[in-house]
């Protein structure tokens, strides 16, 4: 009995883990440099379709399965999407800044209808089942099998996160941080805003891809209802509790708001009847929509939020100013 | 090729380019992008449905349809009361949204997110009230006609466009004779300036919204006694707004009706060429293009 809550807590974490890294890849974007991506489901399901394509063993009513192994899956799924991004931000990120949020928003539609429509690519509304989970050989026993998957994930949420901190406070992070906060002072430094913001844009692109190949290899099947605008809302409520700006609540927004969307989902199954569900499903996310605009009128900074560099600058100047004055 | 995709195309653009109106008429007043639009367009029909199904139960001689329509006297009545009712719920969204990002000084892409919330809100509220069951104005089977030129429309079909033709003409004028009008092109010019020259810009933001969920409930109305009433409904049709708007210019009427109508006769035409299950795919197209070709639009001032 607690070998299997520890399995289930090992799955439910891994869970939990492939939304912080889409969180983190969000967080690129967002946090750290300003742009608005609503079409977040889009990039990931990219990532996820071109890791199952490369990996999975080659099928006679599609195309692929090209039987590669699960980490060129995951580089293959990191490129595409990064370029996916890149094509999307070169379009839009120097015109008006809600142009970008209305062009992902579109890439979220188009990509939603290939996954579809374009039955010999991605198997259409069945998706594409048999990817290769890593330590299959495991599978008989879940709990070693939950742990060393577990492992993988926190392993790869530990890298990107020491990885991102080590670029936030690389002069690359200083300068997306100069523009985020005054693009016209950055601007007289010699600094390209726009440039900069390309590469970040395409950078958390290529995380979100990354994220979505892990998880389809952590289920071991996709189908285009995993990649709905509802994944979108999902890692913008964690993002927006775990406080933008900052790698360490984008990981503990990611497994807070999971954690209170799965116990949400339990509660809905237990003691709501059958056929009621799916409107008491409806009310769940009214309570996410909901959320995110409280906390956006509340605590814009979410719950473990950046300090704006400008902000502390002020604090500290004014601090030892106000003492002498009152002499 | 047949000619009947111009009247679908034209049914179609009609509705998109009623919705891209006030999608532009808040862009270029309000500036932010409201993707929460769309579900004022789905409220719309519900509200209308929930209204005339109300007048329907009060008085069934109201259900009977009238001569050449599919709908009876309820539906006129109900319409009425849902653009008022659409109105009063984006005032609401915006007393209890927007306004406080506004006296913030938010920056604009926080609105746009807060949006993005607001529209999951309303959009998964209409599930729960009215769950994702597709509805109907009436059950009524209509006869098109035969309007030469190898076209034909319903009796309905050719209403709606004689209303959505009245009601941007209307909107048009409104922005352009009256002093409400004269008074919201300063603001969307420059707030501040405006402000100093007596202008209430509050009024200016009130009006914005009740004209914009007005037009919004129309449409909507339209396409739910056309089509049929989904939850999604506004949902589906938001890339088409964002698109019209942006193609016409932000901020020009007459631009966003008209583009409304080229998405419109441009998804009909694939419908035919590629086929139905890409029709959403044509709106991001255009949208791609506009934005690499001429990126202020048909009608739009330069940056």
């Amino acid at each position: 009995m607690t070998l299997d809550i520890l399995a289930y807590a090992a799955f439910f974490l891994s869970m939990a883990l492939t939304y912080a890294i889409i969180c983190l890849g969000l967080n690129v974007q967002w946090g750290m440099t300003g742009l608005f991506n609503v079409g977040i489901a889009a990039f990931v399901a990219v990532g996820a379709y071109t890791s199952a394509l490369l990996t999975t063993p080659p099928s006679p009513d599609r195309f692929g399965g090209f039987e590669l192994p699960i980490f060129v899956g995951w580089l293959g799924a990191a490129v595409t999407s990064g370029l996916l991004s890149w094509a999307v931000g070169a379009l839009t990120i120097r015109l008006r800044s809600d142009y970008l949020a209305i062009a992902t928003f579109g890439i979220a539609v188009t990509v939603q209808l290939c996954m579809l429509n374009l039955q010999p690519l991605t198997g259409g509304p069945f998706g594409i089942g048999f990817i290769p989970r890593p330590f299959a050989e495991l599978q008989d026993n879940a709990l070693a099998f939950s742990l060393a998957n577990f492992a993988v994930m926190a392993i790869v949420v530990i890298a990107l996160y020491l990885a991102l901190e080590h670029l936030a406070k690389s002069p690359w992070g200083r300068v997306l941080r100069a523009i985020r906060e005054d693009e016209m002072a950055a601007q007289a430094l010699g600094k390209r805003p726009i440039r900069f913001r390309l590469q970040a844009f395409t950078l958390g692109g290529a995380i979100m891809g990354l994220a979505g190949a892990a998880q389809a290899h952590f289920i071991g099947f996709i189908a285009p209802d995993n990649y709905m605008p509802i994944l979108t809302f999902q890692v913008w409520a964690m993002l927006i509790v775990g406080g933008s700006g900052n790698n360490r609540g984008a990981i503990a927004g990611a497994i807070l708001v999971w954690g209170l969307w799965a116990l949400s989902a339990a509660a809905v199954s237990t003691f709501v009847p059958a056929e009621q569900q799916a409107r008491a499903a409806s009310l769940q996310i009214v309570a996410i929509g909901v959320g995110l605009c409280l906390m956006l009128l509340w605590r814009p900074r979410g719950l473990f939020g950046e300090v704006s560099p400008l902000t502390r600058l002020k604090s500290l100047r004014s601090a030892p100013s106000k003492a002498p004055s009152k002499e | 090729m047949n000619p009947q995709f111009i009247m679908d195309g034209l049914i179609a653009g009609a509705i998109i380019g009623l919705g891209a109106v006030g999608v532009t008429l808040t862009y270029s007043i309000l500036r932010f992008s409201n993707f929460a639009h769309g579900e004022l367009l789905s409220w719309g029909a519900y509200l209308a449905l929930a209204v005339a199904g109300a007048l329907g139960f009060l008085s069934a001689g109201l259900t009977k349809p009238i001569a050449p329509f599919s709908f009876g006297w309820a539906l006129p009545i109900s319409a009425v009361i849902a653009i008022g009712l659409t109105g009063l719920l984006a005032l609401a969204v915006d007393a209890l949204l927007f306004s406080s990002f506004r006296r913030r000084g938010s920056a604009i892409i926080i609105m746009v997110m807060a949006s993005f919330g607001a529209s999951l809100a309303l959009r998964s509220l209409l599930e729960f009230l009215f769950t994702s069951k597709p509805a109907y104005f009436t059950k009524a089977l209509q006869i098109a006609m035969k309007l030469g030129g190898g076209l034909r429309a319903t009796p309905d079909q050719l209403l709606m466009l004689g209303v959505a033709l009245v009601a941007v003409v209307t909107v048009h004028l409104l922005m352009t004779r009256t002093d409400i009008g004269r008074a919201m092109r300063a603001v969307s010019e420059n707030p501040a300036l405006a402000s100093i020259a007596g202008i209430d810009v509050r009024r200016v933001i009130r009006t914005v919204w009740f004209l914009g969920a007005a037009l919004a409930c129309v449409a909507g109305i339209m396409s739910g006694l056309l089509i049929q009433i989904r939850p999604y409904l506004g949902h589906d049709l938001l890339l088409p707004l964002f698109a019209a708007a942006i193609l016409g210019g932000i901020g020009s009427v007459p631009g966003a009706m008209l583009a409304g109508l080229i998405i419109g006769l441009c998804e009909a035409l694939a419908v035919q060429a590629v086929g139905a299950e890409w029709r959403a795919a044509v709106s991001f197209v255009i949208l791609i293009a506009v934005l690499l070709v001429r990126p202020r639009g048909l009608f739009g001032k330069a940056s």
